[in-house]
């Protein structure tokens, strides 16, 4: 597959994410987990969705999960993309689902309820987690 | 013991402009055009009109969508009700509960619900209209950059997500996806207002290109410039003017929230579920005792998880049920009359009321359903994130 010329449009970390994307140049997956009910959560928020409270700590997930669900897109939105590729939500151990795409494997061969693993996507001055089969 | 809003009011009023690649108008002047022709139908003056519910499409987000200013477009100096919503494609039958729920209260006699949109330029395309992030310029911030950074662009990828989440588990077939766009195609055969009234087969379906999979292009639904009004009046109003009433029987909503969290069953178990329960009760009635459906058809899978979600079959089995064409002309379950979100136009969701209410006045024409007594009508919106349902009728009781 050649690399488009393009980029692909990539993340800029906000204040909540800042040590995710952090811990993601470091090669570790990072959640916030409520200190109040323990549930983990993407780090988009300040607070817990569970049960509101705004105390948490972050943790480093397993980086295990396995694939909820996936989509293989035909249809050009940008040209930082080489057509076809998957988009792929993956189940976190922890609970949370991330959207992300695998890689290291042929798209027919995608399954749901397969576990993946992380792994790390560095671009310039952002690491992006993607996935693989495990 | 009835229910008290049960029949409570109707819709009196329908306008509807030229939907589909029509170019040359403002959404305010699309919406004005609805309006007047909605409030000739109804035969009212536009005094009269005391509320006005708002809805602008995806030119809301985009820009040169409706704002409050259309009171003044409109030239509506004696409102009681007024705002302007937002709940997706959810909006068109939230507004028509709204105004029931107004009208019961003594708030508001006469209220339109106007939807206007235009997302269409002569030189773009139908997903360049809807790209989502694809279309925003800079990078995106925070979490919410992994989708565009994984390629998530618009509502084809979150339904394609969910439709193949339904395969995985129950088994859904593409070919069930395929009978849903061709039994709507029969309909909009029939229907002037359609902007696709040619048949299709499955083999057409098939081969119709991949937007993602498991989403063919058939399986998505159209985009469309345009406007279309409704009004809302008194029940004991409603049986002296000039169209034949649609009662309000019953109304619903539900809201099933983020998808990330973890236990979500968002793809599978939709808001239809909980708004069912109320609409139903409010209406007296079951699945068993809908005739027609008018259900919000963004793809052809949110008309499969919505007929299970209402109870027509069990969960699960939303594939073998659509799969002998029972949705469509001459089949046990009409639904998507007018061709739908799919085949007809694209108005969010004011497509399945506007077919409603042509269908319960019996105004169908070729299309008309001979029994219309009990019509499903349903609006879905987000990534089946937002649900609202009406239960309408010709009878008042
Ligand atoms: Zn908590």
């Amino acid at each position: 597959m050649t690399q488009p010329a393009v980029s692909k449009p990539l993340p800029e970390p906000d204040e909540p994410s800042l040590p995710f994307f952090q811990g993601a140049t470091d090669g570790r997956l990072m959640l916030m987990k409520c200190a109040d009910c323990g549930a983990f959560r993407l780090p988009s928020r300040h607070h817990c969705d569970e049960c509101l409270s705004p105390t948490f700590t972050w943790e480093q997930a397993s980086g295990r999960g396995t694939v909820r669900t996936f989509g293989v897109m035909h249809q050009r939105y940008h040209p930082g993309f080489a057509l076809p590729y998957n988009v792929t939500v993956v189940e976190l151990e922890e609970g949370p689902r991330i959207t992300t795409n695998l890689v290291g494997i042929d798209n027919a061969d995608i399954r749901v309820g397969m576990p993946v693993t992380v792994e790390w996507e560095r671009h310039e001055d952002v690491t992006l987690p993607k996935f693989r089969p495990a | 013991m009835s229910h008290p809003l049960r029949g409570a009011a109707a819709i009196t009023g329908l306008g509807m402009t030229p939907m589909g690649r029509i170019y040359g108008k403002s959404t305010f002047e699309l919406a004005a055009d609805a309006v007047r022709l909605a409030i000739t139908d109804a035969g009212l003056k536009k005094d009269e009109i005391d509320g006005l519910l708002i809805n602008a499409g995806i030119t809301g987000t985009t820009g040169g969508g409706l704002t409050l200013g259309l009171q003044n477009y409109l030239g509506l100096g004696n409102l009681r009700l007024l705002n302007h919503m937002n709940a997706a494609g959810s909006t068109a039958a939230q507004m028509v509960q709204y105004a029931t729920m107004a009208i019961a209260a003594g708030m508001a006699t006469h209220v339109v619900c106007v939807f206007a949109d235009a997302p269409l330029r002569e030189t773009t395309s139908s997903g360049a209209a809807y790209g989502g992030a694809a279309r925003a310029p800079g990078r995106p911030k925070g979490m919410a950059g992994l989708y565009a950074a994984a390629g998530y662009f618009g509502a084809n990828t979150g339904y394609a997500l969910a439709a193949r989440r339904h395969m995985a588990v129950y088994g859904t077939t593409q070919d069930q996806f395929g009978q849903i766009a061709v039994s709507q195609r029969a309909w909009a055969v029939n229907n002037p207002l359609a902007q696709l009234r040619e048949p299709m087969t499955m083999e057409d379906y098939h081969a119709s290109r991949w937007i993602i999979e498991p989403l063919h292009l058939l399986d998505c639904c159209l985009v469309s410039n345009g406007a279309v009004a409704v009004i809302v009046s008194p029940a004991d109003r409603a049986r002296s003017m000039p169209q034949p009433p649609v009662y309000i029987h019953g109304m619903g909503q539900g809201h099933p929230g983020d998808h990330a969290r973890a236990g979500s069953d968002w793809e599978t178990m939709t808001g239809a579920r909980i708004a069912a329960r109320t609409a139903f009760a409010m209406a007296g009635c079951g699945p068993e005792d809908i005739d027609i459906c008018e259900l919000y058809d963004c793809y052809t899978y949110t008309v499969l998880v919505t007929l299970e979600d209402y109870g027509f079959c069990k969960k699960g089995e939303g594939g073998p049920f659509v799969e002998d064409g029972k949705l469509g002309p001459g089949g046990s379950l009409p639904t998507n009359t007018g061709g739908g979100e799919l085949s007809a136009y694209y108005m969010w969701g004011m497509t399945p009321l506007s077919e409603a209410v042509i269908q319960g006045r019996g105004a169908g024409g070729a299309r008309q359903v001979t029994k219309n007594g009990l019509i499903l009508c349903t609006g879905n919106g987000g990534n089946l994130s937002y649900h609202a349902a009406l239960i309408l009728s010709p009878h008042a009781n």
